[in-house]
This record gives structure tokens, C-alpha cells and sequence, in this order.
């Protein structure tokens, strides 16, 4: 479904990404975990276009996509709920869920899917007129993946999405990204928490300072010594 | 030894230049040269704020009319002053102070406000300081025109008398260059281009932030007080409207073309666009070409200067020179330093 | 001091004034809120809009509501132009590169009308119906004062349903929020910015109208200082903000004719100059206006 070909990225003159091989099959949850700086955000800015590469391709259906405008990587399926939540602090929770859905035209199926999201997280519902800032940072995180779901994606993109919820809403937040997965949508999944990650994870790749270090089998990963003694903690 | 050396080869090939033309040319070349002069001054001592400090102003032309008043105010003769303005306090009516004196009272009045509207103006940042100086100018020309005893108000100052020549003007540009050059490879130009780089790691860093942008807001303000003072000498009329936005966009023109942060650019922008409004001339008063009469295009200079500065920011924001500067070993073809 | 009518008739002429400033700062607002751009070309468009007013009153006979509407469209029409044209190539480019060309696009603009229709101020006649006046004692309006004063109304009201609950409209401050996260939400933001420029220039362009028809005289640089004070409107406003810009419009026609109306006459020749002490006193002591949020990049 998504191919990345030796991908390149550069900030100015930092190279960030030194040439990243990697691809998501349709129906999977992949993972990408490394330390930090090692270029996992920048890979899924890449993918969603706020980054274009110096050299490499981006494929997506077998159509390369390398240089497709992000907002038009939206309409072809792609949502990304980035890095630090960057939600519209202006704009009340409502209108954040709206834009998600900026780009469907299917009235009832919008409302269905708020309400879906409701039932994901009813925090949300409450807060549903308030302007998005102030809501708590663990209300925020709910807020961004809600946004990235009512694109009704085909690949989902989610930079730790765990960062700032309360142990017992990893637990749940896991829970939703597996359900999610289940009902068909592909999800491409960057995490600090890797144990988590890998264990609903059918494959990841390992980055270190832009270059894919390792990659395999989730579960094998995780019984690898080293990425248990520099990722896991253990 | 060796630069000192070279800067007294550079000033007596200057020398010879200016005798030539003073000699060669007449009245109207003179004048042309004077204006590039007078334009180097302005365009080299705006730099120093938008430039180097990164304090991008738009008031320049506001420190221009304060240095011209102010000089025509100082030299004017006491019989012309009697004629033109009796209404001024008896001190001012009766004092006419040799050019030299009343050029470098323009510069440090002009310094004087800017210090006086630098302290409020300059804590602000970006685009709020540029509208901020913007409004200054406006003020002064507002205030000139509402304080006919000191000003004539919209009427003007005419007669003033025509001391300017490309000497004085050659004179100035050198003390100015000079001077900008000796501040800018300073302790203080390092201070300028640390604000300019990052305000916050300068702060941190220890530099007096307040007291160094007034300070490069200031110097600036002083040669366009001058530039201001030789140019009502070199007119010998002036008029708040002369002061306007048009004059500051001018001399941003000039500079951001040039290259902002670098001198030689503003010099050498300076003089070709100060030669294209006399090239224009012709066309905007509507000449006859082939036995036709064109008609007059008045403003088409301007259009020039704005469609030129639209394509530079595209294609070349950094202008001609970026922050280089022209040295000999550059232009021999050797890699600069 | 003051007798009722007079102060009656002062307010009267504040309301006229602050709503053409609140016309031009809504414009101004919206773009420096996306693109953090003080678009001096701005007060230009109000200049387009007044001569295309004024040909379509004194060549063609147009009928008035045409002569309303068609300013307002070739405003739009230029400001989408000028985005397009000079704008765009910049959005990756530092702020003041920005500030540059705004200010080569405005010089542009003017000089192109002194080429074209010559630097000579025209006299602007409304037909005689909207010039007709109301006497109420000492007080007295025109019809054209009830047009604008209605118009702005009309308009700030129709813009802000269309800000609030539009898709379009949530976008549009979604952008201004965010340009890249906008572009996560699939929002194609050039065209977002297009449309702001476009609705912006629009409201310039009728502005240029009502300036006209209240002064009766136009010329190339009258856009200069309008556009310079709906700038200072929208700062006390608190730039950004939509019912920031009108507020602030409306604050400084009331400062304004306050100024003018109730200081000792000798003062009034400073008008202009107030403007700008009142911007450089805002900016100090509450740089983030009355509406505005404390900005997130540096002011
Ligand atoms: N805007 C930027 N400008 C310059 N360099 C950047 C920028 N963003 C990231 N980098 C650099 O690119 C490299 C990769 O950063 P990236 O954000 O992709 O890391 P990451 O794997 O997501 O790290 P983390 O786990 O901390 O989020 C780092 O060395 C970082 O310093
Ligand atoms: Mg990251």
C-alpha cells in the first residue's frame, strides 16, 4: 500500500533521513521505533508531504506520490496525527473534528463518525463547544487522533499518540488502535512506548540517525536482545 | 600599514575623480553626482539599522527632513531668515552658522529624535516597528507642516543658499563610509549583527539589547540628517511633502537591490539607481522618438523601482551582494575573505 | 461646552469614518493573520475601487447598485491578482521579504494609476439621490451616510456567519492557526489564502466607494493613509481578529473625530499624527489589542 524507496530528507543542510527503505501492506499496524532524533517524525512528514525529499520515491497504490501536495495525500486516503497534537487552539472541539472531515462530503456519515468518536472518547462530548485550548493535554492527544479518524483514512499515521495520557488510557488507547485496525484501516504507528507498539504490531523497522537499522517481524523484535537492551528497557 | 595604504589609494582616486567631474562637467552632471553622493549616505546609513541590526525602519526620510530644517534653519542668512520666517525666537533669528557647523547639527538633531522615539519605537519587533518608524515620519511631516514660525509649514523653505557641491558631498560619503565600516568591524557591529541573528541569544548573552538598537538606530538617523542637510543645500528648497513614503521606498529600494549587510552594495545600488530616473527623464516627460510624440508617463520610474525590487525579493532576495562585500581580490577573481 | 446636536452630529460623523476603517482593516486583519504580512498594497485596492466607481458613474451612467457591486469585484479580482503574482513565490521567505514587496506592490500600483490616469485628483459626484440631505436641527446626514453605515453593517455581519459556520470559514481560521497542520486536514491552504485576499480586497474595493463618495475627491496615493490607519484600527482591534478589526475600526473613527471635534482647533491640523502615537501607544502597552490573543510567533 505505501512504499518509501531510499528516501532522502534534509532540513537546510541537516540531513535527516539518509536514504529510508520501508513499506506498509494493506490491513497491517507497522511500527517505527528508535531513540530520539533518530527521524520518525520526519518520516511521517515526509509521507504526508510536509516534507519533500531530496531524492527517493513515495508510492502509495502503486502510484508515486513523491511530489502530490499534502492536502491532496489527504483526499487519497493518508491522515496524520502529528507530533505534539498540534490542534486548533482557537477552534472549539467541534469545528477540530469537522476539519478532520474537511475534505467528505457525506453529511450522515460525518455525524455518524463524531458520534463514533464520542463513544471512543466521551471526555470529548462534553468539551464539545469549548475552544480546543482548554482542554488538558491527555484531552488534547484524544482530540488529535479523533481529528485524524474522521478523515475516515485508509492509512492511518500516528506520531505517539500516547505521549501524556494516564497508563490506564494507553491501555485503552491501544485497545482503540487495534479495533481500528480491525475494521480495515492501515495504520503506520511511531511510538516511545515500543513495548506497546510492538506487541499489537505485525512488523516495525528500528531507526537510528536516519537509517533503518533493523527491521522484521514485531514479535521478533521484541525477543531481540539488542532492541530489548537499547528500546525496551530491558 | 597595508589597509592604511590602500584606503589613502581609494581616497585620492576619489580625489581625482570628483576634480575631474568638477571640472569636465557642467551644472547638470554635477548636480547628478551630488544626488549619488547625497543617496550613498542615505542607502549606507540605513543599513546600519536595517541591515546589520535587522531593525528594518521606514522612518529614514523623517530623519532626512529633521536634518534639513534643521540645517537650513542654523545657516540660512540673517537677511533671507528676517524675510522668510520673523516669527522666530530671537536666538534662532539671529544665529547663521558656516555649513560645516549647521551639516553636523542636521546629524546629531536627527540622532536626537531618533534616540528620543528609538526608546518606545524600537522595543517593538518585525513588522510593528517598521509601521511604528512609518508613523514616525508621518509625524514629522505633520508637525512641519502645522508650525509655519519655524517651518513655512506646506509652503516651505526656499532660497536656501546652494553650499552643497560634490566636494562636501564627496566628503561626507567618505566620513560616513568610513565610519559605518570602523562601526560595523567593531564590538558594537558584532552586537548589531548578534540582534539581527537571534534577539534571544543576545539577550542572554549579555548585550545591552535597548542600548545597541538605538545606538545603530541613531548613527543611522545622523547621516540621514546629514544626507538631508547637503541635499536642501544642493535643491536649495524644501517642503515637507518632499520628506514622503516615496523618498523612504527609494532608499529601500536602493538598499535592499544593493544587499542588505553589505556597504559596497549599497554604494554601487546607490549610483545605478540614482542614474535611472535621469535616464527615465526623457521618456516620463514624454519625448519624440522617430518623429513621434510619445506621451508623458509620469510615475514610470517608480514603476521601474517597484517592479525591479518585486523581482529581486523572487528571484534574489539576498540582492546583488547578499552580506558580501566587493574587495579587489574578489573581483580579480580570487575567493574573497 | 459642547451642545447636544453638535456632539450628536460629531458621533455621526465617527460612525461614518469608523465604518470605512473597519471595512479596510478587516482585510488587512485576515492576511496578517494567515501570513503575518502588513499588505501595504492594501489602501491601494481602495484606490481601484474608488476610480472604478468613478468610470462606471461618469462614463457609463451605471446605475448605482452596479456601481457598488463592480468595485467591490475588480477589488477582489486585483487582490488575488497581487497574491498570486508577488505573494506567493514568498511563502517560504523571511517576514520582512514579505514587508519589501508589499511595499514595491503599492508603489506598483500607484505610480501604475499615475501613469494610466494621470496624478491629478478628480472630483467624485454621487447621484443626486444619495447626495440628498436629512436636517434634523443642527444635525445633518446625506443618504449615502445611512448607504455606507448600512453597507458595513450588512457585510461584517454576512463575513462573520460565513468566518463561524462555514466549512470554508472553519478552514480559513484553521489557517491561520496552522498552515501545516492545515494541510493535514486536507485543506488546500494557497486557495484558502487566495479566497482571504479575494474577500479582504472585496471589502477594500466598496471601502474605496464610501471614501470616495463621503470625500468627493479621489486621487492615486488616497489609499496611502487609510490603509496605514485601518492597520493601526486593526492593531487596537488585535490584529488577527475579525470582530477585533471592526472594533478597532469603529475606536478610531470615534478617536479620531474626537481629536478633531472636541480638542482645541489648533490641534486638528495633527490628525494624521495622532493616528500614529495612538499605534505606537497601543503597541506598548497592550501590543495584542483588545480581541487579540497574545501572539504565538514574535510581534
Ligand atoms: N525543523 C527542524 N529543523 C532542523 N532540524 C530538525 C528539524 N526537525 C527535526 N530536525 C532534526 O532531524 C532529526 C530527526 O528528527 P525527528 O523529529 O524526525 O526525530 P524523532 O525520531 O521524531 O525524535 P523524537 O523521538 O524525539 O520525536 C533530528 O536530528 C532533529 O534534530
Ligand atoms: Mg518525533
Amino acid at each position: 500500500m505505501l512504499r518509501l524507496e531510499n528516501v532522502e530528507v534534509y532540513y537546510g543542510v541537516i540531513r535527516a533521513l539518509k536514504g529510508i527503505t520501508l513499506k506498509v501492506e494493506k490491513g497491517e499496524i507497522v511500527s517505527l521505533i528508535g531513540a530520539n532524533g533518530a527521524g520518525k517524525t520526519t518520516t511521517l512528514r515526509t509521507i504526508s508531504g510536509l516534507l519533500t525529499p531530496k531524492s527517493g520515491k513515495i508510492y502509495y497504490n502503486d502510484q508515486d506520490i513523491t511530489y502530490v501536495p499534502p492536502y491532496k495525500r489527504v483526499g487519497m486516503g493518508i491522515a496524520h496525527s502529528p507530533e505534539g497534537r498540534e490542534i486548533f487552539t482557537t477552534l472549539t472541539v467541534y469545528e477540530n473534528l469537522v476539519l478532520g472531515s474537511y475534505l467528505r462530503n457525506d453529511r450522515e456519515g460525518i455525524e455518524k463518525d463524531i458520534n463514533w468518536i464520542f463513544s471512543l472518547f466521551p471526555r470529548l462530548k462534553e468539551r464539545l463547544s469549548k475552544p480546543a485550548g482548554t482542554l488538558s493535554g491527555g484531552e488534547q492527544q484524544m482530540l488529535a487522533i479523533g481529528r485524524a479518524l474522521m478523515a475516515k483514512p485508509q492509512l492511518l499515521m500516528l506520531d505517539e499518540p500516547s505521549l501524556g495520557l494516564a497508563p490506564i488510557l494507553v491501555e485503552e488507547l491501544f485497545e482503540v488502535i487495534e479495533d481500528i485496525n480491525k475494521q480495515g484501516t492501515t495504520i503506520l504507528l511511531v511510538e516511545q512506548n515500543a513495548n506497546m507498539a510492538l506487541s499489537i504490531s505485525q512488523r516495525a523497522y528500528v531507526l537510528e540517525t536516519g537509517s533503518v537499522k533493523m527491521e522484521g517481524d514485531a514479535k521478533e523484535l521484541q525477543e531481540n536482545e539488542d532492541v530489548k537492551k537499547a528500546y525496551l528497557g530491558a | 600599514m597595508k589597509r592604511f595604504l590602500g584606503v589613502l589609494f581609494g581616497i585620492s582616486i576619489l580625489f581625482l575623480v570628483i576634480f575631474f567631474i568638477d571640472k569636465r562637467f557642467n551644472s547638470y552632471y554635477r548636480e547628478i553626482f551630488s544626488i549619488i553622493g547625497i543617496n550613498i549616505i542615505l542607502v549606507t546609513s540605513l543599513n546600519i539599522s536595517n541591515g546589520f541590526t535587522g531593525l528594518f525602519s521606514l522612518g529614514h526620510a523623517g530623519f532626512m527632513a529633521v536634518g534639513a530644517y534643521t540645517s537650513a534653519l542654523l545657516d540660512l542668512p540673517l537677511d533671507k531668515k528676517a524675510m522668510l520666517l520673523p516669527n522666530l525666537p530671537y536666538w534662532l533669528g539671529h544665529i547663521s552658522l558656516p555649513f560645516l557647523l549647521s551639516v553636523i547639527m542636521a546629524g546629531f538633531m536627527a540622532a536626537f529624535f531618533a534616540v528620543l522615539v528609538g526608546y518606545p519605537v524600537l522595543r517593538l519587533k518585525g513588522h510593528y516597528l517598521s509601521v511604528a518608524t512609518l508613523g514616525f515620519m508621518v509625524i514629522v511631516r505633520v508637525v512641519i507642516n502645522n508650525t509655519p514660525n519655524l517651518t513655512r509649514g506646506a509652503i516651505g523653505i526656499n532660497n536656501i543658499p546652494n553650499y552643497t557641491n560634490i566636494w562636501w558631498v564627496y566628503f561626507w560619503v567618505v566620513i560616513t563610509v568610513y565610519a559605518l565600516w570602523r562601526i560595523i568591524n567593531s564590538s558594537y557591529g558584532r552586537a548589531f549583527l548578534a540582534i539581527r541573528e537571534d534577539h534571544i541569544a543576545a539577550s542572554l548573552s549579555g548585550v545591552n539589547l535597548t542600548k545597541y538598537k538605538i545606538l545603530s538606530f541613531a548613527i543611522g538617523a545622523f547621516f540621514a540628517g546629514v544626507a538631508g542637510a547637503l541635499w536642501a543645500h544642493q535643491i536649495t528648497a524644501i517642503t515637507p511633502r518632499a520628506f514622503s513614503f516615496v523618498t523612504t521606498f527609494n532608499i529601500v529600494v536602493m538598499l535592499v537591490i544593493g544587499g542588505m549587510g553589505s556597504i559596497s552594495g549599497s554604494i554601487v545600488s546607490a549610483f545605478l539607481l540614482t542614474l535611472l530616473p535621469e535616464l527615465m527623464r526623457p521618456l516620463e516627460e514624454g519625448m519624440v522618438l522617430f518623429g513621434y510624440q510619445l506621451p508623458q508617463l509620469y510615475g514610470l520610474t517608480q514603476l521601474i523601482m517597484a517592479t525591479l525590487l518585486i523581482l529581486v525579493m523572487i528571484f534574489r532576495p539576498k540582492g546583488l551582494m547578499g552580506d558580501r562585500e566587493l574587495s579587489l581580490k574578489g573581483i580579480l577573481g580570487q575567493k574573497s575573505s | 461646552m459642547f451642545s447636544l446636536p453638535y456632539v450628536l452630529q460629531q458621533f455621526i460623523n465617527a460612525i461614518i469614518l469608523g465604518s470605512i476603517y473597519a471595512l479596510v482593516a478587516i482585510g488587512l486583519s485576515m492576511v496578517y493573520g494567515i501570513l503575518r504580512l502588513i499588505n501595504f498594497a492594501h489602501g491601494d485596492i481602495l484606490m481601484i475601487g474608488a476610480y472604478t466607481g468613478l468610470f462606471l458613474l461618469t462614463l457609463y451612467k451605471a446605475p448605482f447598485a452596479i456601481v457598488l457591486i463592480v468595485p467591490m469585484l475588480v477589488g477582489g479580482l486585483i487582490g488575488v491578482i497581487v497574491e498570486r503574482v508577488a505573494y506567493r513565490p514568498l511563502r517560504k521567505a523571511p517576514e520582512v521579504a514579505l514587508l519589501i514587496t508589499s511595499l514595491a506592490v503599492s508603489m506598483f500600483i500607484e505610480n501604475l494609476a499615475i501613469m494610466v490616469l494621470s496624478p491629478r485628483p478628480r472630483r467624485f459626484r454621487i447621484p443626486s439621490f444619495l447626495s440628498k440631505s436629512h436636517f434634523y436641527g443642527a444635525i445633518n446626514f446625506r443618504n449615502i451616510d445611512i448607504l455606507i453605515v448600512i453597507l458595513t453593517v450588512v457585510l461584517v455581519v454576512v463575513l462573520t456567519l460565513f468566518v463561524k459556520k462555514t466549512k470554508i470559514g472553519i478552514a480559513m481560521r484553521a489557517t491561520a492557526e496552522s498552515i501545516n497542520t492545515s494541510y493535514l486536514m486536507g485543506i488546500n491552504v494557497n486557495n484558502i489564502i487566495m479566497l482571504t485576499f479575494a474577500i479582504g480586497s472585496l471589502l477594500a474595493g466598496v471601502a474605496g466607494m464610501m471614501f470616495a463618495s463621503k470625500y468627493g475627491r479621489i486621487e492615486p496615493f488616497m489609499g496611502f493613509l487609510p490603509g496605514l490607519k485601518a492597520f493601526v484600527a486593526s492593531v487596537i482591534g488585535g490584529i488577527g481578529s475579525l470582530p477585533g478589526a471592526v472594533m478597532g475600526g469603529y475606536l478610531l473613527g470615534f478617536a479620531e473625530i474626537f481629536f478633531v471635534g472636541f480638542l482645541p482647533p489648533q490641534l486638528s491640523g495633527y490628525r494624521d499624527g495622532f493616528v500614529f502615537l495612538l499605534l505606537i501607544i497601543v503597541l506598548l502597552i497592550r501590543p495584542s489589542g483588545i480581541f487579540g490573543q497574545a501572539e504565538k510567533r514574535e510581534v
